[in-house]
Parts: structure tokens; sequence; C-alpha cells
């Protein structure tokens, strides 16, 4: 599997920048303000892939903040604020679909 | 149990410094993620969906009793108080913290545990029979042979960037339960014929996206050339392995693409100029090294002693003992399996608490020794016969003694994604749905031996080619398929899975297995002949025609 770093860029609809704390590789959003955010609601959310590629090349730069940096595609909800599109980002947002050892 | 020496304590000590000096400089910004990105991956850290991941290396599968309760440790305080076994005999944290990594090293490098050459193009953790050393008709302790190869790969400064990832598997037994056969270079020591050990040498094998069973180059290798003639073949890959496409850089493509003898006839000729240099073994080395795995002191008992006997007539602990006990080469005593395989749970899991009372209780019944297997089960390898009624008892409290082990049940799967960055669809849930169709014990011991593997994506850390059910996880339109496999084999007739037919919606997988399972036992000649064997006198067609035709 190729992970999406890796895939060629085609912007499909709506879409912002995710990645992972440094220190502590928590998911997390990038926002119009140019800092990152934990609530994908908060992310900047784009829709060309010129848009796209420049939201990425500026969070990229910021590699001190955060790591792993990608386009996702994501659904709007009615205030045009991000929310998971597909099964991936909907586990990176939510966590497991499975209860973790130990747990009831 | 390996005795490390105060070389390597200090080599630990080194490099949890020298790591934990790179992540202050990382999080400081001082080195950059491209920098930092081959340095962690040396040391076994990886980047994945919800944090970093910790690879931890367990050399050859095997654990002290002080071990485990670092690993515990390590789950309670860094991480969400569990950690998964793999297919590599390692361990995994899924939850980890960058700014937490220098601590939790350092703890695990007081008991000589670390996450070196865990990931990267480099030579990662060589495995063997999670038996070794216990079970009968082994040539020799694979173990010792495995430790050599350890030293030798640890660190080797011409190897540390290597086209890809190399993985090394050895074993002694006739029954390969290492899966050899599918490793970039398969060891297998046995008997020549007039009581002298030697090595048959594989390569090329391994999963993934080009799947290949691996080729023998040579058929009796002195124990002594092992090292020399190791270094022939990675000096052979490492200089002509492809570096253009990370898709086809591993050795079995170059075996591929060469041919067997024309690899062969290279690595002959490199190994020509190197054979009697400093890489032969001689007796004292040798020697030194085995001195240094410490056995357990056996007493001189009988098979079948009347504690055990009288505790048969209980039919939950009989079913326990029939399924989880295997025949240790020691009379009066015995191997136990410890499935990590609940029903409805996540296969290959073990929760901080269950590893600090597995560690008691291997200190209490199995000489403080505990092993890993790649099927992603515990293992206490020297137990007292007369001590399994009890132990069976204290295993069950803690949940690891459900009578699954080589079951329907009992599979091996790799994260998927729930965790995985690289995964196209999950595959724990799809377990757990799997073991509550069969949970029902007698229904699973009818079915017999079954293998099922599942993999998330075409990376196959599930070993999904070599299940006798191989899972594969697709994206189709952004639903999760599953494409079908049946007939693969792990051990000394290695073989890859046939395709079943089209790839099955997630809805849809436990049914059609179901279903391929009915077929099995309506075609079956007996219960002797298990699913694999079924699969391969009958071929797919049947089991096709029957698995895709909805009630």
């Amino acid at each position: 599997m190729v992970a999406p770093q890796q895939q060629k860029l085609r912007v499909t609809g709506p879409v912002a920048i995710t990645g992972n704390s440094l220190a502590e590789g928590i998911v997390v959003w990038r926002t119009a303000d140019g800092t990152w955010s934990r609530r994908m609601s908060d992310a900047a959310v784009v829709s060309t892939s010129e848009e796209a590629l420049a939201l990425l090349q500026m969070a990229e730069k910021d590699g001190i903040n955060a790591v792993g940096c990608y386009v996702a595609h994501v659904a709007t909800d009615s205030q045009g604020r991000a929310k998971p599109l597909n099964l991936r980002e909907r586990i990176r947002t939510e966590g497991p679909t499975v209860a973790l050892p130990g747990q009831v | 149990m390996y005795i490390y020496d105060q070389f390597d304590r200090t080599f630990l000590q080194q490099r949890v410094a020298e790591f934990s000096d790179q992540v202050e400089r990382r999080l400081a910004g001082q080195l950059t993620e491209d920098e930092f990105k081959v340095l962690r991956l040396m040391n076994g850290v990886y980047l994945q969906l919800h944090a970093y991941m910790l690879r931890i290396c367990i050399p050859y599968g095997t654990l002290s009793s002080a071990q485990l309760r670092m690993l515990a440790h390590v789950a309670r305080t860094y991480d969400r108080n569990y950690g998964h076994f793999t297919t590599r005999q390692n361990i995994q944290y899924n939850w980890i913290a960058l700014k937490d990594l220098p601590s939790a090293m350092a703890d695990l490098a007081t008991v000589g545990i670390h996450g070196i050459q865990t990931s990267g193009n480099c030579i990662r953790n060589t495995t063997t029979d999670h038996r070794a050393g216990a079970v009968a008709g082994e040539v020799d302790d694979p173990r010792v042979w495995a430790e050599i190869i350890r030293q030798w790969s640890t660190n080797h400064p011409e190897f540390t960037y290597l086209p890809r990832k190399f993985k090394i598997a050895v074993s002694a037994a006739e029954e390969d339960r290492a899966a050899v056969l599918v490793h970039d270079i398969g060891l297998r020591l046995l008997d020549d014929g007039n009581g002298r050990a030697v090595f048959r040498v594989m390569v090329g094998g391994g999963l993934g996206r080009t799947p290949f069973v691996g080729k023998v180059i040579r058929e009796n290798l002195a124990p002594e050339h092992l090292l020399s003639y190791l270094e022939a073949i990675l000096r052979v890959y490492n200089a002509e392995g492809r570096r253009d496409n990370i898709y086809k850089a591993r050795i079995k493509i170059l075996v591929h693409e060469l041919g067997a003898e024309e690899f062969s006839r290279r690595v002959e000729a490199e190994w020509e100029s190197i054979r009697d240099g400093y890489l032969k073994l001689d007796e004292v080395a040798i020697s030194d090294i085995r001195s240094r795995f410490r056995y357990p002191d056996f007493e001189a008992l009988q098979d079948a002693p009347s504690e055990l006997v009288a505790a048969l007539m209980n039919p939950a602990f009989a079913r326990w003992h029939e399924n989880s006990v295997g025949r240790h080469k020691v009379p009066g005593y015995a191997i136990v399996t410890l499935s990590l395989k609940p029903v409805g749970g996540p296969p290959g899991d073990a929760t901080a608490e269950q590893m600090d009372a597995i560690a008691d209780l291997a200190d209490r019944y199995g000489f403080g020794e505990i092993r890993v297997a790649h099927e992603q089960n515990l293992c206490l390898p020297h137990v007292r016969q007369k001590d399994l009624p009890e132990l069976w008892r204290e295993l069950d409290a803690i949940g690891v003694a459900t009578p699954n082990v080589d079951f329907i049940t009992d599979i091996i799967s790799c994260p998927g994604l729930d965790y995985c960055a690289l995964a196209n669809a999950r595959s724990i849930p799809l377990a757990e749905a799997l073991t509550e169709r069969f949970a029902d014990l007698d229904r699973a011991k009818n079915i017999g031996r079954l293998h099922v593997n599942i993999s998330g994506c075409i990376n196959a850390c599930g070993h999904h080619h070599i299940g006798h059910i191989g899972i594969l996880g697709v994206e189709k339109n952004g639903q999760e398929f599953y494409q079908l496999t049946l007939g693969g084999k792990a051990d000394e007739n290695a073989a890859l899975g046939q395709l079943l037919g089209p790839a099955v919606p997630y809805d849809g997988v436990v049914d059609v297995i179901e279903r391929v399972v009915d077929t099995y036992l309506d075609l079956r000649q007996g219960e002797d002949e298990i699913f694999v064997d079924a699969v391969k006198r009958l071929g797919v067609a049947p089991f096709k025609e029957r698995a895709y035709v909805a009630d």
C-alpha cells in the first residue's frame, strides 16, 4: 500500500491538510491562520490542487510542529467545516473501530 | 536464556544516549524530519495513524520474566496498557509519544531490550521456532545460531543502508515452524546423514506485492562458514539489488531476475574470497556463545504423573491440555502455548496486567522463560507436567487459556486500518467477527487445524499468502473489500494461496468463510485430512462453487 503522502495529488472535492504532532504523534489539522488544531472542524478547507499544494508546502515547512503531512479529502457540514469523508479519516478522528484490549 | 555481557550492555547504553540526543535535537528543531526519519527508523520508531509506533526487538522470540515485566511497565507508563506481538516475534506499542521515547528506551535498556534495527533498510530480527531448545528432534538449538547472526548483523557497517529491509529465519526441527521458506534468507539446520549438522540455505523468499517461495542455493553449508556465507549473500544483494524502485528492491526480485543458479554463482564467487577470513567461526567462539545460553536444571521426571492424569478427568482441563500443551524433549516436561486469541478480542495483544501475570507464572512454573510465537501467541517452553493443572487454572483466570491454538480462531492478523498508515482496510474487527462466528469450541475442534491470516494491505504483514485461508483487504470505491485465497502453507512445504474468486465486501466475508469451511467438512476424507490438505487434493473449484452462492 502506498501511503497518502506518496500518491499523486488529485483534488476531486474539498480537501484539508493533516498530519501528526511532532512530540506526541496526535492527529492535527492545518487551520486557515497557519496553526495546527486537534479538531478537524477547525481545518482550512480548499478545493483546487493549486490551493492544496500551497497549503501543504506551508505546512511542511512547519516541521517543528507537525510531521507526516498530506492532503486529505474531506466532507463538509452545513457550515462548510471539515468532517471525515472516508474510513481512514474517520479512524484518525475517532480512533480505532475496535475496543482496546482490556477495555469493555 | 542468553546471558548478555558487558559489551552488549555498554553498546545499548550508548545507543540509548545517542538516540535520546537525536530526539531532543529533533524536538528543538535542530534536525529536520528528513534527517531524523532514517535515524528513528533504525531504532524502530514509526509514525502511524494515531501516534508513533514503537517496535521492540525480541531476539529469536525469547524473553526472561524480568524482560516481560519491563514490557508491561512500558505499556503501562508510556502507552495504553497493552502491547501487540507480531509475526516476527517482536512487540509493538501503538500509542507512543516521541517525547517519551528516551525514557522508555532507557527503561528497556536496563533489561537488555531495544528497538534497534526493527525498521529501516537493514537486517531485522532473526526469528526461529518458538519451541526451540524444548521440542524433540532438533539437530541443535537454532537460537544459538540466531544469536550468532544477531551479533554479526547488529550495527554491521556495510549493511546499514541496504536496498531494502532484510529478514532472516532459522529452524532446526523436521517441522519448520519459523516459515523459513518465505524469508529473504531461510536457514534449516539439518543432519547431513553422518551425524553432522549442516545448513540448507534458501534465498529470495518473501511475501508482499510479489510473493515468492525461497530457492535453495546451497544444500549443505558447514556451520563454521555461516557468517562468511551470509556476508557473501548480503554483499551481492547490497551491490546489485535494485535501488530505483522501492517495490523491486527486495532480494527476492534480484534472485528472480537473475535466476537462482546465477545468483548462487555470484554468491559463491564472493564467498571464495572471504570464506577463510575473520568471519570463519571457530569452535571457541561458537562454544562461548553456546555457553551463554542457560538451560533449566531439568529434574528426572516421568511422563504422565498422577497429578496430570487425575486432572484430565476435568473436561475443560483435558480440552486445553489436548490443544495447547505440546511434547517436550525431556520426560515429565511440556511446552505450553498461551493463546492470545480471545473470542471477540483483537488477536495477538496482551495487557500490562496479563504480561505481569505471565511473567510471574513463568517464574513459578517455567524457569522464568517466555517465548513469542510468530503466530502471535506466547509460550512457556519448559513446564513440569505435574504443574499443568495448577498452571491452567491461573492461565484461564487471566484469559490466555482459550483452547484454540492452531484452530480457525487462532487468527494471525496485522493491525490494519485501525492503526496502520499503510492499510487499505481493517483487519482486527474482521478477525473478531470470525472468532465470534466460530466461538463454539466443539465446532472449532471438529474443523481442526486451520490457519487464517489477515492482511490489511498488500504489504502482507499478516502473511496472508501463506495462510490456509488468506484474507487481503483492498479498497474499492471507498469500500472495504477482501480477496480470499486458499491453500497457502508456511512450513517446510511452503506454498502460496490460490485466489478463491471475486473480492468480497466486509459484510460478506464471515459468511463466505463459513461456506468454505462447510464445503471442507462435507468433502474431507475423514477428520484426519486437515483443511489445507483437502484444498490441495480438491483444488479451489469446489470451494469457489459454494462460497459465492447466497443462501
